[in-house]
């Protein structure tokens, strides 16, 4: 005698057999964030800070002034004749020209930072060659701060914008997906219950979270040495409410939409804002500070401030209840509407 | 016989859409272990029909009682006891066949074993392919089989040979052949009229959302009162009083470019048709005769053909 799973399970295992044979699905999923976060991270990884380049006009000093040039660790010398150096220094090739003469010239932009920078370490230079003694010798202490690189203020909010576009994609492509093949209209022409599918998309989405956030933790950490300062409950808290209101706001998006293309365009019409105010890439501290408001109570940045604090700052949950209680409102009213204008067929 | 006797009754049906009459007052009552027939030209409300009485459209007016029971009140017991396929569903190609089943399977308290099944509908070949490699009769199998997991007493089918290769057809006719001997009630809509004349043994013909016959299809092609039909045409074409006199003739009418003429008896009618249009100086085309189908009737009935949009 055969003995079917119960419908939300056995709804629950094809959703997820299906997303695992979508493979544009699985490298939008998995794999897009990944090579995002790589890009960006060697793009802007902490390096040693550059070497700056500067002439030496040609003459009877040069070969000395190059030699003495040449001893400080940020610049990088070369020698020219009058016309290449002013050509170069326009152009921007170099910061800093010295010229000839008994006692050196320095041509330089002082609107430049670095042009000053040149100044002063060229003339350190040249004055200490020429004989000026250090009255004392100073020592550096180098500081890098935990948590301070651009890879650890970008991973989460990678993460946040993972969450926010799968959450969303998830519910809102499948859904049209079925109501468009009127897949959802044979759904309700059984016995099944309406909110035993809506329940196995989340369901599944749970699995496909859990998948998603270690992915792209474990990457950070292994790639790139980024570490969850704070608690891994509270992380997995926070992912979980995040991912659950995404996906509430991509039912509501889903609910009453025709066609791929018209859920796309509503999708990326709710989601844009967000991408560049939310604090993906860089900080909405630039914004006006009329905007900020409007900007916190979106759900990414409540998200991506809260993920960043518990990454990076070790925040306690305590600490972050008011982006949870953004979260959790935007993802139950959501549902909620989406729910009551929901179109079976 | 009171409502509950028949697997499906419907009285004064009523679908207003704003720029149509989709069902414009309705009687049909299928009996229970019948095959009924909904046979009509595109548009004449037949979807509209089936999906009211299968609880996915609600009337604007009428009453529909479904074994006994009515969509307003127990509308989860009677999605235990019906099987349906819609028109064109379909369904996550991704999934395979066996997959598929065991999700619909799941949704029903009773049914068969999914394998059982798929053997029964000779799919067990297919039954770990995904959907989207299947070809159009297999996928319509497969649709059936959706419909028939819950072990129904109802299976409504619409349009489900539609577009099949004619060996698919016959495997699908075999299908609705063994679920009717089991004793179910099939309910079915098809624009194609040896469809109908094969698989049921009533058809209640519908036009604009009404009934415009019903009866077994024998008692149909009866009502043409004749059996035979001859189509011509002539250059130049001729008008209609051209043939009053062909004898044991019951009517004449126009399909595009040919005339068509319903006839008591070839051997009489044939020859003096063809001396009437040479008579007349035009010139015989072309002639062929047919006995008498439920599309002639149609064409009798409505003066239009049931493929015309």
């Amino acid at each position: 005698m055969y003995k079917p799973r119960p419908a939300l399970v056995e709804l629950a295992i094809v959703r997820t057999k299906e997303f695992l044979r979508e493979t544009e699905a699985v490298f939008w999923v998995f794999g897009f964030p990944l090579l995002l976060a790589l890009a960006l991270g060697f793009a802007f990884r902490s390096k040693p800070p550059d070497q700056i380049p500067i002439g030496v006009v040609a003459g009877p000093e040069a070969a000395q002034r190059l030699a003495a040039l040449k001893k400080s660790p940020m610049l990088l010398p070369h020698v020219l004749s009058e016309a290449e150096g002013r050509d170069q220094l326009r152009r921007g090739k170099i910061s800093l020209l010295v010229e000839s003469g008994a006692a050196p010239v320095y041509r330089f932009d002082p609107t430049r930072p670095e042009a000053r920078t040149a100044r002063v370490e060229a003339d350190d230079a040249l004055q200490g060659a020429a004989g000026r003694k250090d009255v004392f010798a100073a020592r550096e202490e180098k500081v890098q701060e935990q948590g301070s690189r651009y890879i650890d203020f970008l991973l989460p909010g990678l993460l946040g914008m993972n969450l926010m576009g799968t959450g969303m994609w998830s519910m809102g492509f499948t859904i049209v997906n079925a109501r468009m093949r009127k897949l959802l209209k044979r759904f309700v022409a059984t016995p099944m219950r309406k909110s035993d599918y809506l329940l196995s998309q989340f369901l599944s989405r749970l699995v496909f979270l859990c998948l998603e956030v270690s992915v792209v933790v474990i990457f950070g950490w292994l790639v790139f040495g980024v570490k969850i300062h704070g608690s891994l409950l509270t992380f997995a808290v926070l992912c979980l409410v995040g991912g659950y209101a995404f996906a509430g706001i991509g039912i509501l998006v889903a609910s009453r939409a025709q066609t791929i293309e018209a859920v796309s365009g509503m999708m990326n019409f709710v989601m844009m804002p967000m991408w560049l105010c939310s604090g993906v890439f860089f900080s909405y501290e630039r914004f006006p500070d009329a905007v900020k408001p409007v900007i916190r109570a979106l759900p990414l940045t409540a998200l991506n401030d809260a993920l960043r604090a518990v990454m990076n700052d070790a925040a306690p949950l305590s600490r972050l209840l008011p982006n949870l209680a953004i979260l959790l409102a935007w993802g139950l009213v959501s549902f909620a509407v989406g729910l009551k204008i929901f179109r079976w067929q | 016989m009171s409502a509950n006797d028949f697997a499906i009754s419907c009285k004064g049906l009523k679908k207003y859409y704003p720029d149509v009459k989709a069902v414009d007052g309705l009687d049909l009552f299928v009996q229970r272990g019948e095959c009924f027939g909904l046979l009509g030209p595109n548009g004449a409300g037949k979807t509209t029909t089936i999906e009211i009485l299968e609880g996915l459209t609600r009337p604007d007016g009428g009453e529909v009682i479904v074994l006994g029971l009515d969509w307003r009140h127990s509308a989860r017991e009677l999605r235990e006891k019906i099987g349906i396929s819609l028109q064109e569903t379909q369904f996550g190609e991704k999934l395979t066949v066996i997959e598929t089943l065991r999700l619909f399977r799941s949704f029903y308290r009773n049914g068969p074993d999914p394998d059982d099944l798929l053997r029964d509908l000779s799919l067990d070949e297919k039954r770990d392919a995904r959907v989207g490699k299947l070809s159009g009769g297999q996928k319509q199998r497969l649709a059936v089989a959706t419909a028939i997991i819950g072990d129904p007493d109802i299976l409504f089918l619409d349009e489900p040979t539609t577009g099949l290769d004619p060996q698919s057809r016959l495997q699908l006719w075999e299908v609705v052949a063994r679920f009717r001997a089991k004793g179910g009630t099939v309910l079915l809509t098809t624009h194609y009229m040896d469809e109908a004349q094969r698989l049921c043994d009533r058809i209640a013909i519908v036009d604009h959302g009404r009934l415009i016959a019903l009866g077994t299809p024998q008692e149909l092609i009866a009502r043409l009162e004749a059996p035979n039909i001859i189509e011509f045409t002539s250059e130049p074409a001729l008008p209609a009083e051209t043939f009053g006199a062909v004898p044991g003739s019951h009517g004449i009418a126009k399909r595009g470019d040919r005339w068509q003429v319903r006839v008591d008896s070839l051997a009489d009618a044939v020859p003096s048709l063809i001396n009437a249009i040479e008579k007349s100086g035009a010139k015989l085309q072309t002639l062929t005769t047919h006995e008498a189908t439920l599309e002639d009737l149609f064409v009798a009935l409505t003066g239009r053909e049931l493929r015309d949009v």
